[in-house]
């Protein structure tokens, strides 16, 4: 089959690889519909997650068809139209009782190898690196989902892939970090990344009773579509001193919480761009922190800071100090998938949000090199690429 | 130490201090050459490893040479870096496409030798500094290992006591073990693939056996004696089983098999860890994930080629 496959950092290829198959008796292999690439899937593009191999095949965004089930399978059938969670969980274990499904404890087999960095493991995750499990991910013709009895939700005929597809992670994602703020009536709320994560965190934020939603990034169509289809004000860090914006905009008070939805490789239009780039290149640390460490400046004294983006490693200069003096919550995690897809589908259903709105292209999976370089670049007003195999 | 001259013992430590800095200079500067010389394959992988050890070697010869630090160490910490260097070029040859097996064991052989000149200086130089050494070597008597790992399992205690005193069940999560035996009463029979493909056969008598715990020892004549006791302890609010496994093993080859176990990647901590991994997987829900990604570090994420017997019920 077609597969997406990481050849090293930033080369990306579409090879012949086996087709996939049976391993456990609560497998299934999907053939895909329709796949996303995915912010953090420029992580590993930029090579800023470890123990990636060239060979691997990538995408954790993904939906198809059902074409073959393991023997402990009962509740899907060959022919079910399927949308997959990125996280890999088992439902069985504490965590997955808890419905803390990236914390899943059995779906990480290179559980080892996170422990050395992290401590203990998160689940594991398709296509996302050997560290994460080294599954084959879903930019491909088909895909191994285990623990299928889990984590694949069936989406009615009537809608079609592209309406269900970010379900798989990025409206989730979007929506648990709007969550974990905490909102209360008047709350106005800061997002940091116009990306698609950052568009579904402002909508999410609407939908949880956010007065207002302000949003920061420095690409003018990214901002365009976080005015006029999320509905937020935007503010161009480099135009605009964000601090001073965010404390005018909220009567002084600052933004009730934060939400970073730009994760480790961060741009700023201060020395602190320099800074990160300088000693990420000398291996000094390995996150660029600048839009979380401003997330934390701009946010009232006792209010929420909930990170989506994704962090991998150790961050320089982290203003502890603010954190602590000014009783602020920090809350994230890697997106707890299975818990929303149902109710976010039922959102999707009754017309509360049409996910559409963030999709800027349509390419077949072939293109997937020039997809991964015009999205990371964002050339062509690039917000999100959908592929079919 | 300080680095004086003048001594014997202080001319050999410098002269390693030297030869430290310019392997690393050229482990840095010419990484894909230091491969093809040692016959390790020559990829980005190892290209960036060999960086990484360069930046190691200069360091640390660096301090040897410069740093005010008066004792030992620094040649300590060479005896440690050779050891990885061996245990690095142990699992290339294990790995064996890609790489040059003669060019590596003479490699393997080169550090060897070096091994031995810094041990030698840096117990020297301990001595002379009247210091007792760092690091002792060797302990005097015992060769036997001792492992101890716990890991909770979310279902009853006597659940996972049934699942373990069903012996057979064992070889499904222990990965060494090929075999286990009732043999009648309390002795069963056990057949285990030891490090490099050896393969050890014993007898076991239980000499403890209730939902709490079970203990066990081999009986005479074992290849590899052992004894270990198993407990099932309720985790605190219902938090499952807290299942705590402690085994000793006294390992073929004595002290040289251990280390011999060890450069072939043979950790036993970690493999009692894994193994209790498997079990708790099992246990909760009736398989081990497994992914080719996750059978070796080398191997792409991709589906397996050809085609794979498939897993029954987690069983390999």
């Amino acid at each position: 089959m077609k597969a997406t496959c990481w050849m090293g950092t930033r080369n990306i290829q579409v090879r012949n690889v086996p087709d996939p198959q049976i391993l456990n008796p609560h497998d299934a292999i999907v053939k895909v519909t329709s796949t996303a690439i995915c912010g953090s899937d420029v992580h590993l593009y930029d090579g800023f997650i470890p123990t990636m191999q060239r060979g691997d095949v990538l995408g954790h965004e993904f939906m198809g068809e059902v074409v073959e089930v393991g023997d402990a399978v009962s509740n899907l059938r060959v022919g079910d139209r399927v949308v997959v969670p990125f996280p890999i969980a088992c439902g069985h274990c504490t965590m997955c009782e808890r419905e803390m499904y990236s914390l899943c404890e059995n779906s990480n087999p290179n559980a080892m190898m996170a422990e050395q960095l992290w401590g203990y493991s998160p689940c594991g995750i398709f296509g996302y690196s050997h560290m994460l499990g080294g599954y084959a991910g879903g930019q491909a013709e088909y895909v191994r989902v285990p623990y299928a009895h889990v984590g694949p939700l069936k989406v009615p005929d009537h809608l079609e892939d592209e309406q269900v597809l970010f379900l798989s992670d990025i409206l989730p994602t979007g929506y648990m970090a709007a969550e974990n703020c905490n909102i209360q009536p008047g709350d106005i709320v800061a997002v940091w990344g116009c990306g698609p994560v950052g568009q579904f965190a402002i909508k999410s934020a609407y939908m949880l009773g956010a007065e207002r939603v302000i949003a920061i990034d420095r690409f003018d169509y990214r901002m365009r579509v976080a005015r006029e289809r999320a509905g937020a004000e935007t503010i161009n860090y480099e135009e605009t001193d964000v601090f001073d914006a965010i404390r005018e905009m909220t009567g002084g008070r600052g933004a009730d919480a934060c939400i970073d939805a730009v994760g480790m490789e961060a741009h700023a239009a201060n020395a602190w761009h320099v800074y990160d780039k300088a000693k990420t290149m000398m291996m000094m640390e390995t996150e660029r922190g600048a839009a979380l460490r401003q997330a934390i400046m701009c946010v009232r004294n006792g209010g929420h800071v909930s990170i989506a983006g994704v962090y991998g490693g150790f961050m320089d200069k982290f203003p502890i100090g603010a954190i602590v003096n000014r009783s602020l919550t920090i809350k994230s995690g890697q997106t707890h998938v299975h818990r929303y897809m149902r109710p976010l589908l039922e959102r999707i259903e009754a017309g509360d949000i049409d996910p559409r709105f963030i999709i800027t292209h349509r390419m077949n999976l072939s293109d997937a090199p020039t997809a991964y370089e015009i999205f990371r670049d964002k050339e062509d007003e690039c917000l999100k690429v959908v592929m079919k195999p | 130490m300080r680095v004086q001259q003048g001594t014997a013992d202080g001319a050999l430590a410098k002269g390693l201090g030297w030869f430290s800095i310019g392997l690393g200079l050229a482990e840095l500067a010419a990484p894909g050459s230091v491969a093809q010389l040692i016959g390790v394959r020559d990829d980005d992988r190892t290209r960036n490893l060999l960086r990484a050890y360069g930046a190691r070697e200069i360091a640390n010869g660096t301090a040897i040479l410069g740093s005010g630090a008066d004792d030992a160490v620094w040649l300590w910490t060479r005896v440690a870096g050779d050891v990885l260097d061996l245990a690095t070029m142990g699992a290339a040859l294990r790995e064996g496409n890609r790489t040059d097996g003669r060019k590596l064991a003479i490699g393997m052989a080169s550090v060897g030798g070096v091994l031995m000149a810094d041990v030698m200086a840096a117990r020297r130089v301990g001595r002379e500094n009247g210091r007792a050494e760092v690091t002792e070597l060797r302990p005097r008597q015992r060769t036997s290992i001792r492992v101890s790992k716990t890991f909770t399992i979310n279902a009853p205690p006597d659940e996972v006591y049934s699942f373990w005193r069903q012996l057979d069940n064992l070889p499904r999560f222990m990965r060494h073990l090929e075999s286990v035996e009732p043999l009648g009463g309390r002795i069963s029979h056990w057949v285990a693939c030891g490090p490099a493909g050896m393969r050890i056969e014993w007898d076991a008598e239980m000499i403890e056996d209730t939902p709490q715990r079970i203990s066990w020892r081999s009986l005479d004549r074992a290849d590899v004696p052992n004894s270990g006791t198993v407990e099932f302890r309720p985790a605190p609010g219902d938090r499952g089983t807290e299942l705590r496994v402690r085994l000793q093993y006294d390992p073929p080859g004595g002290k040289a098999g251990k280390w011999f176990a060890k450069l072939f990647g043979e950790e036993p901590g970690q493999q009692l860890y894994d193994d209790l991994r498997r079990v708790k997987s099992l246990i909760e829900t009736g398989e081990v994930a497994q992914t080719p990604g996750s059978s070796s570090v080398s191997q792409p994420a991709q589906p397996y080629a050809g085609s794979r017997r498939r897993a029954a019920g987690g069983r390999r």
